[in-house]
């Protein structure tokens, strides 16, 4: 033996495994452990799913009770047949977690406040998002929805058998076969639980019904006059055609909030200003759905769609399914994370959802004795808080302990979100404000899923969805008996006019929500005479003869389009309906051209300039991919606005709400001498005109930018992508060529949009079609992992197949898993 | 003919270790057959460098060419900031190679006599 050259080697050999074995940070990015990352037995290569891969499996799992065959299709789309029904959830869970589990984890950490546990805390931004979930009380709201579950033995049954079938895969699964998320960032799933279940609702609750602008309204009421705040932040937009048509008679009140006598001087008129520059979720998660009556459709049967607007990621938050059990046969997407069919149709009926988008989250100012928040003052006397004590672990780094207040308002226990440890940039750090959130009530969200699952008519939707407590939203139905209907369902708190548009005193109970909406007040259509009943997040209805206070910001065009489409249509099909639902009329620029074009002072213009006016001219005022007519609209608008109302704003508080779109259009449509048209930090006083032509000006010199590099056409402009969950481009599918946009009835954006397209048509044998931007297959070295992105960017449609057992032998049918007890 | 025992062997007791334990076992199965069968150092080096340049690079292609090169466009944007599957497949069969290659040559030294 050579003594010192061994030495050495073995100490170059140990250094290399080690250095490779080890996660380095480079260039300030942490990599993986190159060793096991790059060995082709454990690391990456084994996500690279062969393109033959046929996913037949013979499993065998004690915890059923009878058999379940899967049947995937071509698309990869499983079909469940199952003997016994909690079973069916059992493989839907082992199925989600198969095709899913690295996103259902992700989204369920990301609910709970436990990102910083996989992600570290080098971006500061992340220890922040856990805190404000934390402190929003997702996990207390989860905890009171789970033990709504624990008191219902059937769906805590459903729920159970799923988190059984999602834990048999976890089990199964060997460090090579993880997910390639798990070994890029480097941790490994844990257990699903019935509580992650539950907070992944909440997550849909956060998204659909966990916005608010109460501090940037209460900044922009104390900043504006009283007069020019109403004129900026008007109840109603003129372009508004509600859910529930004008003249609709409701139900008898039988709740009455009163606003308290001092509303005026402690609420109204209140000068006090809170500072802030959060995030929250988007604006524009929204939707439409619709159903056409037979009398309108060229079958006779009825049609119903929808098209639910979200977050556009990779993997998709949707994964389509059919269940097949003894007590029905659904088919539809569902939630990686949760049992059931969301968004579908069974064999008597379909359903569809559009967001509520209700104010149920309001802010009450809290007065503690003193910085310990050990007691707080309401109803005049000092009231001891409790604590929940927050561990927030953190990857590599002692955990962070954050303690929040929660305080008892009336009968409702809510966190004092915000204190002097942590304003989630939404105040000045030196008061507290409760946060008060319809989603931290009981409720039994997924009752309304198995319900619908199973129903065969108005009656069993009705009894469904009277269970939606939060996120409220609009329940789209139609059934071969040839009813339609459309609920707005939620459960609501009624409010006085202009509760809870600011923040509130939460000193005693005068302040308080005082009761909810009777469920039988909710407003509805059931088989309406004008055939057909739609949603697209617009107000629900005519604040006139509707006895209770809905808030002021509702999106108004894309509910004002469908209508009008829908009440000149008939003789329907179904491809009628898919031509609407991919419709890129932007019905807002519609209103706005005729009197931008008409006050357009084209002497004053340029050569280039006038270019740009010749674009608008020609325009359609359609959002179309290959076009720049919307690009030349946007810019143009964007600058018009900033010009009408800057000088308004010139000394506003930093972060304040900006007038809704829509109140430009509307208050000139009324006045061409608009109030704030006139530029008011200069002598002269500014026309339309004057305006109009002045942001063409300044346009220009952005367009010819835009036009230099390359981006003018609008696709590329607006420039769609699906982006990775983590945010890796590679990972990706940027730069789609697709149309469409905020105000056209299809919703695409950069990030967000149709999340998935449905058309229904109830005829005896039900024809279906849908598209989602994704893949069935979450593993990103799959073929199936974005598979159907380049269909939807077309905007083109898959037919849905409700596969009987009789056609085991279809050709469609791509693998079998047979699962025994 | 020792070059080529080796060469498989290191081969097969690599790929085996791999099936149950982590990727460092080809490490141990470099070192060993080098340990049992004595080559000259850099023959022994060579014969773990080759075997897992082999054994890596032709599964790791294997494995792409069954997946359409996939993934590997994918990672190699992440890892090597370029779309080039081959080079992702190289630079996996180098990293086995320069393990294998340095745990051959400590165990040729464990046998190697002056």
């Amino acid at each position: 033996m050579r003594i010192v050259p061994f030495l050495i080697t073995t100490a170059i050999s140990a250094a290399l495994v080690i250095t490779l074995n080890t996660r380095l940070t480079i260039a300030g990015n942490e990599a993986p452990a190159f060793g096991s990352f790059l060995s082709p037995q454990h690391g990456f290569w084994q996500n690279a799913e062969p393109v033959s891969e046929k996913f037949n499996s013979d499993l065998t799992f004690q915890q059923l009770t009878g058999k379940v065959e899967v049947y995937l299709d071509e698309r990869l789309v499983p079909h469940i047949f199952a003997e016994q029904e909690n079973d069916a959830y059992f493989v839907q869970g082992f199925l989600h977690a198969k095709f899913r589990l690295w996103q259902m984890e992700f989204q369920t950490h990301a609910a709970g406040g436990r990102l910083s546990e996989i992600l570290g805390d080098k971006d500061p931004r992340i220890l922040n998002f856990d805190r404000n979930m934390r402190r929003l009380g997702m996990v207390y709201a989860a905890e009171i929805a789970l033990q709504e579950v624990n008191k219902d033995p059937v769906i805590k049954s459903a729920c159970d058998a799923y988190t059984k079938g999602v834990n048999a895969y976890i089990e199964s699964l060997t460090t090579s076969a993880l997910p390639l998320e798990y070994k890029l960032i480097g941790y490994k799933p844990e257990k699903w639980t019935n509580l992650k279940t539950s907070l992944f609702l909440k997550y849909m609750s956060y998204d659909l019904a966990g916005r608010d602008d109460d501090f940037e309204l209460t900044n922009a009421k104390s900043y504006f006059s009283a007069g020019d705040f109403m004129n900026l932040f008007p109840a109603i937009q003129d372009s508004l055609d509600p859910i529930i048509p004008k003249g609709t008679v409701f139900e008898k009140q039988k709740v009455f909030p009163v606003a308290p006598l001092n509303v005026d001087s402690v609420y109204f008129n209140n000068q006090d200003q809170a500072f802030t520059e959060s995030t929250k979720p988007d604006h524009d998660n929204g939707s439409n759905n619709w159903a056409v009556s037979g009398s309108k459709t060229k079958s006779g049967a009825p049609i119903l769609c929808n098209d639910p607007h979200l977050g556009l990621n990779l993997p998709s938050l949707w994964y389509e399914v059919q269940i097949s059990t003894p007590a029905y046969n659904a088919y539809g997407v569902s939630f990686p994370g949760a049992p059931g069919v969301i968004i579908g149709y069974n064999d008597s009926c379909a359903f569809g959802f559009t967001n509520g988008g209700r104010d149920v989250k309001d802010y009450f100012e809290i007065q503690f004795k003193d910085d310990t928040r050990q007691e707080y003052s309401f109803n005049g006397q000092w009231v001891k808080t409790t604590f929940r004590v927050d561990t927030i672990k953190i990857k590599n780094k002692a955990a962070f302990i954050d303690s929040v207040a929660y305080v008892q308002l009336g009968n409702d226990i809510c966190p004092v979100m915000y204190d002097k440890s942590f304003s989630g940039n939404r105040s000045a750090n030196q008061k507290y404000y409760a946060v008060r959130w319809k989603a931290h009530d009981a409720s039994n969200e997924l009752k309304i899923f198995t319900m619908l699952n199973r129903a065969k008519n108005y009656g069993d939707y009705q009894a469904a969805v009277t269970n939606l407590h939060t996120p409220g939203q609009n329940v789209v139905f139609a059934a071969k008996n040839g009813d339609i209907a459309l609920r707005t369902q939620g459960e609501w708190p009624a409010k006085w006019k202009g509760q809870g548009d600011f923040v509130m005193p939460g000193y005693d109970t005068s302040f308080l929500w005082q009761g909810m909406i009777p469920q039988d007040e909710v407003p509805y259509q059931y088989n309406p005479e004008r055939g057909f009943v739609s949603s697209a997040n617009q107000k629900p209805v005519d604040d006139n003869t509707y006895p209770y206070y809905l808030g002021r910001d509702y999106p108004p065009y894309r509910g004002y389009i469908i209508n009008k489409r829908l009440n000149a249509m008939s003789n329907i099909t179904p491809q009628d309906m898919m031509a609407l639902q991919t419709d890129n009329f932007d019905a807002g620029a519609a209103m706005a051209m005729p009197f931008i074009i008409s006050n357009m002072k084209e002497s004053d213009l340029n050569a280039s300039e006038k270019k740009y006016v010749d674009i608008l001219k020609a325009w359609d005022c359609r959002d179309e991919a290959g076009t720049t007519g919307p690009t030349v609209f946007e810019i143009f608008w964007t600058n018009f606005e900033h010009a009408v109302y800057d000088d308004e704003y010139a000394k506003a508080p930093k972060v304040i709400m900006r007038p809704f779109w829509s109140n430009l259009v509307d208050g000139i449509l009324k006045d061409s001498a608009y109030k704030f048209l006139d530029n008011t930090l200069t002598p002269q006083t500014e026309t339309l005109a004057d305006m109009v032509t002045g942001a063409l000006k300044k346009a220009a010199v952005e367009l010819q930018q835009v036009e230099a590099a390359g981006k003018l056409n609008w696709e590329k402009y607006k420039g769609t992508g699906i982006k990775h969950l983590a945010k890796l481009v590679p990972f990706s599918r940027m730069d789609l060529v697709t149309g469409g946009g905020g105000r056209a009835i299809n919703a695409t954006k950069s990030d967000h949009g149709p999340s998935w397209r449905m058309v229904i048509s109830l005829t005896a044998q039900t024809e279906a079609w849908g598209v989602y931007p994704g893949g069935q297959n979450g593993n990103i070295g799959s073929k199936y992992y974005d598979s159907f992105v380049d269909q939807w960017a077309a905007g083109k449609y898959y037919p849905l197949w409700m596969m009987t057992k009789e056609q085991t032998g279809d050709k469609r049918i791509l693998a079998k898993m047979s699962f025994n007890k | 003919m020792k070059f080529f025992i080796s060469l498989i062997l290191t081969m097969l007791l690599s790929f085996a270790a791999c099936l149950f334990l982590p990727w460092w076992s080809i490490a141990i199965a470099a070192f060993v057959v080098a340990a049992l069968i004595p080559q000259k150092p850099f023959k022994a080096f060579l014969t773990g460098f080759v075997a897992l340049f082999i054994l890596w690079g032709g599964i790791s292609f294997w494995i792409s060419n069954n997946n359409d090169h996939i993934l590997a466009h994918k990672v190699s944007q992440l890892l090597i900031k370029m779309d080039n599957p081959y080079l992702l497949v190289l630079t996996t069969a180098l990293i086995g190679a320069l393990v294998a290659g340095f745990s051959a040559l400590a165990g040729s030294y464990l046998r190697k006599t002056k």
